[in-house]
């Protein structure tokens, strides 16, 4: 009964989001006010549906519901309560309800919240982002129904892909989708811009909170997905270049370039057409992205759902919203009137500088991505990339990245003297030089790009610090000034420095892991040890312990250094019974600085085990920075700017919100 | 501004969605192989059993045959292990393996844990002869008809829906 309630709410959200696509867009058209009128209840409606439709199929997971196929199939009754949950989205049909839901989250959210925005820009921006819906709800009912009967029931469910039975990826695809899925709304922002031939100041405001949203979830959801690769795959590595992986972070780039060039649409009237192009982009990908996970056209660790009916679904789907979006794009937007101008020299230049290298970045990431299925196409080789080709072209456009970062904050916006700037900077090319030397220093002999990376981390770190120091006036203000200087500052300009500084910190981190780690494999039993940079780990002794739907091997290892206990690690060799699958458990222990991780291998008989040791310095700078960025993310959200305020159109930005030139 | 920068994107990802569509048409697991057709190649493996017998050419042929390249290591192996170990139980056809790139220590207790449903297995802890075969990864799985030609690869382990579909109707089409 449940799921058949489930069902209905589906078919029902079908057609309101029919509805929705076609009477407001035809309302804006024509002037009618009451057409326009019913774009927000619908989109709520679309989101109550689609809510009741996802709370269906919740429920029929967590009391373990076998007589629907989905849950047979992905559920078992012995798992916890938190991974019967998570089974909901760990599944091609339920993740593609989640995808929907979240589709109809942010339509809902602006018809809540959009009520100052006019009356034709929402009525068609909601139409977009309902046309978008029911592609995909089109797409569930008719290839992947999650609420399918299976008669008679089995006795018990096949159980969820033990790699997935996990705290990090059972909150990793929701938010993940909150961000990719988000990224909608840009979009459907941007095509109603294009319809409606106008983007000004005012328009980039209403987009820049919607996307920073979409930003902030995209940006925890990759960091939860690599930090569980990390300690779940037992790999030892945090980024793997996947296919997978590449299908968020192209979003990301996107994303991330998209947020930058729409403060030069709303400071600078300036960047038009290349900021709706980026709102198209960034959400085509996230919709490529999906194409490419669910369609089979790639093989990936976990592509977890490959059908090739439900991949020419998704292409058609795909070429109907991607290319008629870019078509519009061609006829309407040399239309759009460019506004300020400015000298390459100057904010706008250096936000130029950082939009073409994320996009490059982006374009590396996709020709990696795409190359392998490109070549067989052309030439039936199967081939694949991988990591080398990513450190070959994504690393080297990083470090112009990281030295036009120090820049960019501080040049003012029109036209800025580079000389002054660089005086300014002095001091953050000294701490360069210093972190550079002392890198090079402690790790003689061994990669040099190790200290240049650092030394690009210190760099960045240090002019961020500066711009924000001389923005709250460190040095020229007494202390009480300089306190109430740095609270009344915009929230905006906190985001800013936040999120600048995360990638610094992220940066370093990326960097040691690359370069400084140091790793051991060997076959050793109970007494023996293994000894990497100064850390002698022994393994105790191996034991069999039980889980609630596993049984596990678990080895203790003792980690001294210097003849001192540093640490306990108990990493497990786990078997989930029901899909007879093996997975491994690794223990870490992190000091904040550098971590220790174990795996513990294949038995090897006679009592010896495969033992793989790691020591990764900086690791936790990594999500260390990851999480700063995010959290910089948030606290530009609240900004006043964007929360308060009905920002109306032809009104000037307000000279108070617009962060102080450098002096 | 000109106008083609504008249709650019609009170009671009026409060439992208029709790579796309071809690309819909491959499966990639699918791998073709260059010895579709032909003979197997020539080689000789020692055993991984001590005192049995290794396993060559000369033991294709003659009637049709399985050949499993596998290996301790592997966990698809692991995941494709019951169906070859039922294929042994029920089909009276001989199923031979290649234990790729392995100790035979190792080998040898996989087999002990997870029973052996090989007639003969031959040791290449080179991965020489799977080169020669033209093996892309473990496991992989190779019909040899009567003549010792190579007639069908599977790629990936062998779940019973391949088994079904694929492996056994051709072999009891070759059979006939």
């Amino acid at each position: 009964m449940i799921a058949e309630i489930g069902h209905f709410a589906l078919m029902l959200a079908l057609v309101v989001a029919l509805v929705q696509s076609i009477l407001p867009m035809a309302g804006a058209a024509r002037g009618n006010h009451s057409w326009m009128a019913t774009a927000a209840p619908s989109a709520i409606v679309q989101f109550l549906c689609t809510a009741v439709a996802f709370g269906c199929l919740l429920y029929s997971f967590s009391v373990s519901d076998f007589t629907v196929i989905n849950v047979a199939q992905n559920s078992n009754s012995l798992q916890p309560m938190i991974y019967k949950v998570s089974s909901t989205w760990g599944n091609h049909e339920g993740s593609m309800v989640l995808w929907v839901l979240i589709l109809a989250l942010f339509g809902g959210m602006v018809a809540m919240f959009g009520g100052n925005l006019p009356p034709t820009l929402k009525a068609r921006t909601l139409s977009v982002q309902s046309m978008v819906a029911f592609g995909f709800l089109l797409f569930i009912l008719a290839t992947s129904n999650p609420f399918e009967r299976l008669n008679p029931p089995p006795i018990d469910g096949r159980d969820l892909n033990p790699l997935l039975q996990d705290i990090g990826l059972a909150l990793h695809p929701p938010m993940l989708y909150v961000g990719y899925v988000g990224f909608s709304i840009s979009f459907s922002f941007a095509i109603a811009a294009l319809i409606e031939g106008k983007v000004d100041a005012a328009w980039a405001r209403w987009v820049r909170p919607w996307t920073l949203l979409a930003w902030i979830f995209l940006t925890a959801g990759i960091l939860l997905g690599s930090w569980w690769a990390y300690y779940e795959l037992g790999w030892g590595g945090w980024w793997y270049w996947d296919p997978v992986e590449n299908a968020s972070f192209m979003p990301w780039l996107v994303g991330t370039a998209l947020l930058h060039s729409a403060i030069v649409v709303e400071k600078r009237d300036a960047l038009k057409t290349w900021t709706i192009l980026l709102a198209i982009l960034t959400f085509s990908l996230s919709l490529i992205g999906t194409f490419l996970v669910r369609s089979g056209v790639l093989t990936s660790v976990h592509a977890f759902a490959t059908d090739p009916e439900r991949g020419v679904f998704i292409l058609a789907l795909l070429v109907i919203a991607i290319g008629g979006s870019l078509a519009l794009y061609a006829w309407r937007a040399p239309a759009l009137k460019g506004g300020g101008l400015f000298a390459p020299i100057s904010r706008e230049g250096s936000l130029i500088l950082n939009n073409l290298l994320l996009t490059t970045a982006c374009a590396t990431v996709f020709i990696g991505t795409l190359y392998p299925l490109l070549l067989d196409a052309m030439t039936g080789d199967k081939i694949s990339v991988g990591p080398p080709f990513f450190n070959a072209t994504f690393v080297p456009l990083m470090i112009p990245l990281i030295i036009a970062l120090g820049f960019g904050p501080m040049l003012s916006w029109k036209r800025s003297d580079l000389k002054g700037v660089v005086q300014r900077l002095q001091f953050a090319l000294v701490v360069a030089a210093v972190v550079t030397a002392i890198a090079a220093y402690i790790t003689w002999g061994r990669s040099i790009f190790g200290a240049i990376g650092l030394g690009l981390s210190g760099w960045l770190a240090a002019s961020v610090l500066i711009e924000f120091g001389s923005r709250i006036g460190i040095g020229r203000a007494s202390a009480g000034d300089v306190l109430r200087r740095a609270v009344g500052l915009p929230r905006a300009a906190w985001g800013m420095m936040l999120a600048h500084l995360g990638f610094a910190v992220l940066a370093a981190g990326a960097t040691g892991a690359s370069v400084w780690q140091d790793e051991a494999i060997q076959s050793i039993k109970p007494g023996d040890s293994i000894t990497i940079a100064n850390y002698e780990f022994t393994l105790r002794n191996v034991d069999n312990v039980r889980g609630p739907n596993y049984v596990a091997q678990r080895g203790v290892f003792t980690v001294k250094e210097d003849g001192t206990l540093v640490a306990t690690l108990a990493p497990e060799r786990r078997r989930y019974l029901v899909q007879g699958t093996d997975t491994t458990e690794s223990a870490i222990y992190s000091n904040g600085i550098a971590d220790l991780y174990a795996v513990l291998g294949e038995p090897q008989g006679q009592g010896r085990w495969i033992a793989k040791v790691y020591f990764k310095p900086l690791v936790p700078w990594i999500w260390l920075g990851g999480t700063i960025m995010v959290l910089g993310g948030i606290v530009s959200l609240t900004d006043r700017r964007l929360r308060v305020g009905a920002p109306t159109r032809k009104q000037a930005p307000t000279p108070a919100s617009a962060p102080a030139p450098a002096e | 501004m000109p106008r083609l920068l504008f249709i650019l994107p609009l170009l671009l990802f026409g060439a992208i969605a029709a790579y796309f569509a071809v690309g819909l048409t491959k499966d990639p697991r699918l791998l073709p192989s260059a010895l579709i057709d032909k003979p197997a190649p020539e080689f000789d493996l020692p055993p991984v059993h001590d005192g049995q017998e290794g396993f060559a050419k000369a033991n294709l042929g003659g009637e049709v045959k399985l050949v499993n390249v596998f290996a301790s290591w592997c966990v698809p192996c692991k995941v494709e292990h019951p169906v070859l170990m039922r294929f042994a139980e029920t089909n009276d056809t001989p199923l031979y393996g290649i234990n790729y790139k392995d100790k035979k220590t190792d080998a040898v207790a996989w087999l002990k844990q997870l029973g052996d449903p090989y007639k003969r297995i031959g040791q290449d802890l080179s991965g020489r002869v799977g080169i020669e075969w033209g093996v892309y990864g473990v496991p992989e799985t190779y019909v040899v008809d009567r003549e010792g030609r190579i007639r069908y690869r599977h790629v990936g382990p062998v779940l019973p829906d391949a088994m079904k579909e694929k492996i056994l109707p051709l072999i009891e089409e070759l059979k006939k």
